[in-house]
């Protein structure tokens, strides 16, 4: 029958976009980017918070940070070991990780996340003197 | 209809289901609801299955010992054959769009005439027939055997749906409960049970050529009468030519116009008509004795007995030579001519494709079919300025139209018939957007329904068009109902006195030929009824 | 209480509890990672063809299109080209129309009996929003995803990320942070409309009545997703990167099933497969029924082409011949004309 034929394109079609993420890939395996980190991160073991924390939530503590900073006046951070650190992107953050291309945008290009972090801050004020070995 | 509640009463009605679940409210078969079960003579005369005397209200409903099987072997059939049936049997998501549009649910507030449900009447069998979760998870899955009560609900709600099609129209994926219905009826028949009002017809109808059961000879003398009473009222000298082989045009209408009022006068309308055409113009209609229906009862029993009623049309119209079929004013025969007759018996390429002898217009949405609509012929003919009409005649009238449910549905003329209103009469007035065209509202009897014994049914269907027609007579003082469908013909002036009397029922070609002046013709005072024109009341007591 | 809704709320209850005990508690990560999700597609693809080839497989005998305008008749009247259509292209549209924007349902009416005088008939558009709101916000969900099972990110879908997250919604206070990550609309507005479909299907009374366990499962289980998607974005937070690289595993058949995943993923993953199994077998294949459907996917056209019944056979009629017999006599004396005369 003529709309058998018919009922057999629409679901060749329907399923040529279901399997996009297939085709799209080739089959190539994409391994996760490894975070890189510099020397200095490197020494310093610690961030802020712990791996994990910082991991998932890493935004949220910038976000506090600056609302802090910015609308309530008040720089330093006291984390839960009772370590105290300046609430400041530019000055604490990168100055581990000033390796903002390998450090920051790796991941975010990864699962697609477009931060507006640097709409404002200077990519890397440090990267000239200790971004690259 | 002393028997029935009167109209305050029954539109006291409560929408809100009750609280025990529809599978475990057992069907109750009530008097004025129902229609009387089908003779057996009419049954074995069809030679349709299972003809004996049976009551709906006895227990026993004598069923062939392996009813059950029959029905499953009949559904199975039809979902193969049907790809509306299976596809409507699966898909509903039962969102509830539907249920507020059906007349039925809006006049009884029945839960089980919400069309939703009405299907589910059948998708709870189909479901633990067909399906494996129903087989599986039985009643939590929505699936029910079929028992004897199963089988009386089928039979109660399957009759008190008109296939009228405006659920169809409101659901997003276009589920059709006629289809349904249809569907369950033919299944219904399997096992002999149909209802009087649609069986003795159709036997009649497959016998004599008509529903009526009308004779040849019979036949002619109603048409004879009607020659007579238009000379009475007109002066117009007509004959009328049957079964007339070499005929340009071969003219089938329901049976219905030829015996009940006020159809009646839209057949005479018809003839006049033709009578003009002949004399102005030379035009060659004939009538046919055997094919004397137009309407076909047969499609509310089974596609088979719908195309064994049908084949007459063609039939006739290949036997007489004829050039082509013109069809009269008439609903569900216009549902079957336009999407079923070709299919089923067709080709007819012993017809020509039709084309109007007076204005030369070919009817190109016809080519196939050769079947043209008196209304689309009549509207052409207007249109060519070839009708000389004195509106006025109709003065006395204000009209509102009535889109029949098949006509709209199942064809979409909608504005060929206002064209004819607009040409014909001064005073016309639409009833509510939401009660016309494609949302059209049912007289409430359609599909076979239109018996005396349902007349509470008939009047609870019936509520929405009546009170939108009430609507206009109250807002614009709308005296006259116009339909173009036999079946409304017969039925409104029933509905018309219970919900909204003073309003009287009249086909369009009734006015037309109030409206047409024939050369040198008499002073007209009345109309075909004899009701005197405006202002002619003293002249018309003479 | 209700038994249908009940019923299928335990139902996904116990999905949830069975994915994310099986995760947390037995670790069968590589199960409910890789293996239920491969079968899960697999079930889905084979499941919808069969269905689809299972309806192909009826006949189609008469051309039944419900007419919603006026016909194509006399050149001077203006048909109705889409609700009417007499044109392949007709047809195409008003099932564009159909599947993209609800057409019909857009038609809801509500009937109301006023003080049992008046009917009347108000347009009701609720239905229709909220259905549209689910539907589009669910495709916009779906599409947004896969950004996990692509890389590199596709422009569009990058571009639909960043329409859903036009408003850019921010909140910060001691107690609550609203905005990062940055909101995405469409989870919301699926959230909201399901819910309000739920609410709708237990709160009117005639919806209630007709409604199935089949019904309230898949509301609860799409509830399911939505939520613990919400949950892991929004609330608990989980780690990005390792979850696409398990997607991406899954993608690129190289499945791998990385450390530090969060349970709620699983469960996640879970109530997506579980509906991929449950569409084949229920009313979500509506999303390839409607398609096939003969009242709105058929030309209106039947007068002027004829349709052709694959198994139309000969019936029994009663021919001029027989009519003839019967009646020749009453016809002669009636002055009938007749084919035989004796």
């Amino acid at each position: 029958m003529n709309d058998k034929s018919k009922i057999i394109a629409g679901l060749v079609i329907f399923f040529i976009i279901f399997a996009f993420p297939i085709w799209y890939n080739m089959f190539k395996s994409k391994p996760a980017p490894e975070l890189t980190l510099t020397e200095k991160a490197k020494a310093a073991k610690e961030c802020v918070r712990s791996k994990e924390y910082m991991t998932k939530n890493h935004m949220q503590l910038l976000d506090v940070w600056r609302d802090k900073v910015v609308r309530h006046d008040t720089r330093v951070y006291v984390n839960t070991e009772g370590k105290e650190f300046k609430m400041s992107l530019s000055n604490t953050c990168l100055d581990c990780h000033s390796n903002k291309a390998e450090f920051c945008d790796k991941c975010h290009d990864y699962a697609s996340v477009q931060p507006y972090c640097w709409d404002c801050h200077i990519d890397n004020p440090k990267e000239k003197n200790d971004g690259k070995q | 209809m002393s028997d029935i509640p009167t109209a305050e009463e029954l539109i006291k009605i409560n929408h809100n289901p009750p609280a025990t679940d529809w599978m475990d409210t057992p069907v109750n078969i009530r008097k004025g609801m129902y229609c009387y079960a089908s003779n057996p003579k009419s049954v074995a005369y069809l030679g349709l299955p299972n003809a004996r005397k049976w009551n709906p209200l006895d227990d026993d409903w004598k069923l062939p010992e392996n009813w059950q099987q029959i029905l499953h072997e009949g559904f199975k059939e039809r979902l193969e054959r049907f790809r509306t049936f299976k596809v409507y049997m699966d898909i509903c998501v039962r969102c509830g769009a539907c249920a507020d549009k059906c007349h039925f649910f809006i006049g009884t507030g029945d839960p089980k005439n919400m069309p939703v449900l009405r299907a589910e009447l059948l998708r709870s069998v189909y479901r633990n027939d067909f399906t494996t979760a129903g087989k599986v998870l039985g009643k939590i899955a929505g699936a029910r055997e079929l028992t004897l009560d199963v089988l009386k609900e089928w039979w109660y709600y399957l009759f008190q749906c008109t296939e009228c099609r405006r659920c169809s129209v409101f659901c997003p994926y276009g589920i059709d409960t006629a289809e349904i219905t249809i569907m369950g009826r033919e299944l219904l028949n399997l096992i002999g049970l149909n209802i009087d009002w649609i069986a003795t017809p159709v036997a009649n109808c497959f016998r004599t050529g008509n529903h009526l059961g009308i004779q040849p000879h019979a036949f002619k003398d109603m048409l004879d009468f009607f020659v007579e009473d238009i000379e009475e009222v007109t002066g117009i000298d007509l004959e009328v030519s049957y079964q007339k082989k070499g005929a340009d045009i071969l003219f089938i209408t329901p049976s219905g116009d030829v015996f009940a009022d006020p159809g009646t006068y839209t057949c005479m309308g018809y003839m006049i008509l033709f009578d003009y055409l002949k004399k102005e113009y030379g035009l060659d209609v004939t009538w046919s004795t055997y094919a004397s229906e137009g309407g076909n009862f047969g499609f509310f029993t089974s596609h088979e007995t719908m195309k064994r009623l049908n084949a007459k049309m063609y039939a006739e119209a290949e036997r007489l030579g004829v050039k082509w079929i013109l069809g009269g004013e008439c609903g569900h025969m216009w549902r079957v001519v336009t999407q079923y007759m070709d299919t089923m018996n067709g080709p007819a390429n012993f017809l020509e494709e039709p084309v109007s002898p007076i204005t030369g217009t070919k009817f190109e949405n016809t080519k196939s079919t050769k079947m043209v609509h008196i209304v689309e012929f009549t509207a052409d003919l207007i249109k060519h300025g070839k009708l000389n009409l004195d509106k006025s005649r109709n003065d006395h009238l204000n009209i509102t139209f009535h889109d029949s449910c098949n006509t709209a549905r199942g064809m979409g003329m909608l504005d060929e018939p206002r064209y004819i209103i607009n040409n014909v009469c001064n005073n016309f007035h639409e009833m509510p957007a939401n009660t016309i065209r494609e949302q059209t509202f049912c007289c409430g009897s359609g599909s076979g329904l239109n018996a005396g014994e349902d007349m509470e049914l008939r009047m609870c269907g019936g509520l929405p068009r009546a009170h939108a027609v009430k609507h206009v007579h109250e807002k614009y003082g709308v005296n006259s109902l116009a339909c173009i469908c036999a079946l409304d013909r017969a039925v409104f002036p029933d509905l018309m006195d219970y919900w909204v009397p003073g309003v009287e029922v009249t086909g369009l070609h009734e006015m037309v030929a109030n409206a047409l002046v024939f050369p040198g013709e008499c002073k007209r005072t009345t109309d075909l009824r004899g009701e005197p024109l405006l202002g002619m009341e003293d002249e018309a007591d003479e | 209480m209700n038994v249908k809704y009940m019923f299928s709320l335990m139902a996904v209850v116990f999905l949830f509890l069975f994915s994310y005990l099986g995760a947390e508690v037995a670790g069968l990560k590589v199960l409910f990672g890789i293996i239920i999700p491969y079968v899960a597609i697999l079930i889905f693809v084979a499941g919808f063809v069969s269905r689809m080839m299972d309806w192909a497989a009826s006949a189609v005998p008469f051309a039944i299109p419900t007419t919603c305008g006026q016909q194509s008749s006399l050149p001077w009247i203006k048909q109705n080209r889409i609700d009417n259509p007499s044109t392949k292209t007709g047809v195409i549209i008003r099932m564009l129309l159909e599947i993209l924007c609800f057409r019909s349902l857009f038609r809801n009416t509500k009937m109301k009996i006023h003080q049992g005088q008046k009917i009347s008939y108000k347009l009701e558009i609720w239905l229709w929003v909220s259905a549209l709101a689910f539907h589009w916000a669910f495709l916009v969900v779906l599409v947004r995803h896969l950004r996990f099972f692509t890389e590199p990110i596709p422009g569009f879908v990058k571009f639909l990320e960043f329409m859903d997250g036009f408003f850019k919604i921010e909140f910060v206070d001691s107690f609550m942070q609203i905005g990062l990550p940055g909101i995405f609309m469409s989870g919301l507005v699926l959230l909201a409309a399901v819910s309000f479909l739920l609410v709708r299907r237990i709160m009117v009374p005639q919806v209630k009545y007709i409604s199935l366990a089949a019904d309230f499962f898949p509301l609860f289980l799409i509830i399911g997703i939505t939520v613990s998607g919400i949950y892991m974005r929004y609330v608990s937070k989980v780690d990005i990167v390792g979850i696409k690289e398990l997607t991406m595993g899954l993608a690129t058949l190289h499945p791998t099933i990385p450390e530090g995943i969060s349970s709620v993923f699983f469960v996640h993953l879970f109530f997506v497969c579980s509906l991929l199994v449950y569409i084949p077998f229920s009313k979500l294949m509506h999303m390839g029924g409607i398609f096939l459907s003969p009242t709105r996917n058929m030309l209106a056209n039947t007068r002027a082409f004829r349709h052709v019944n694959p198994w139309n056979y000969p019936v029994k009629t009663h021919t001029y011949e027989e009519y003839e017999d019967e009646f020749r006599e009453k016809m002669i004396d009636a002055g009938l004309p007749v084919d035989k005369k004796e």
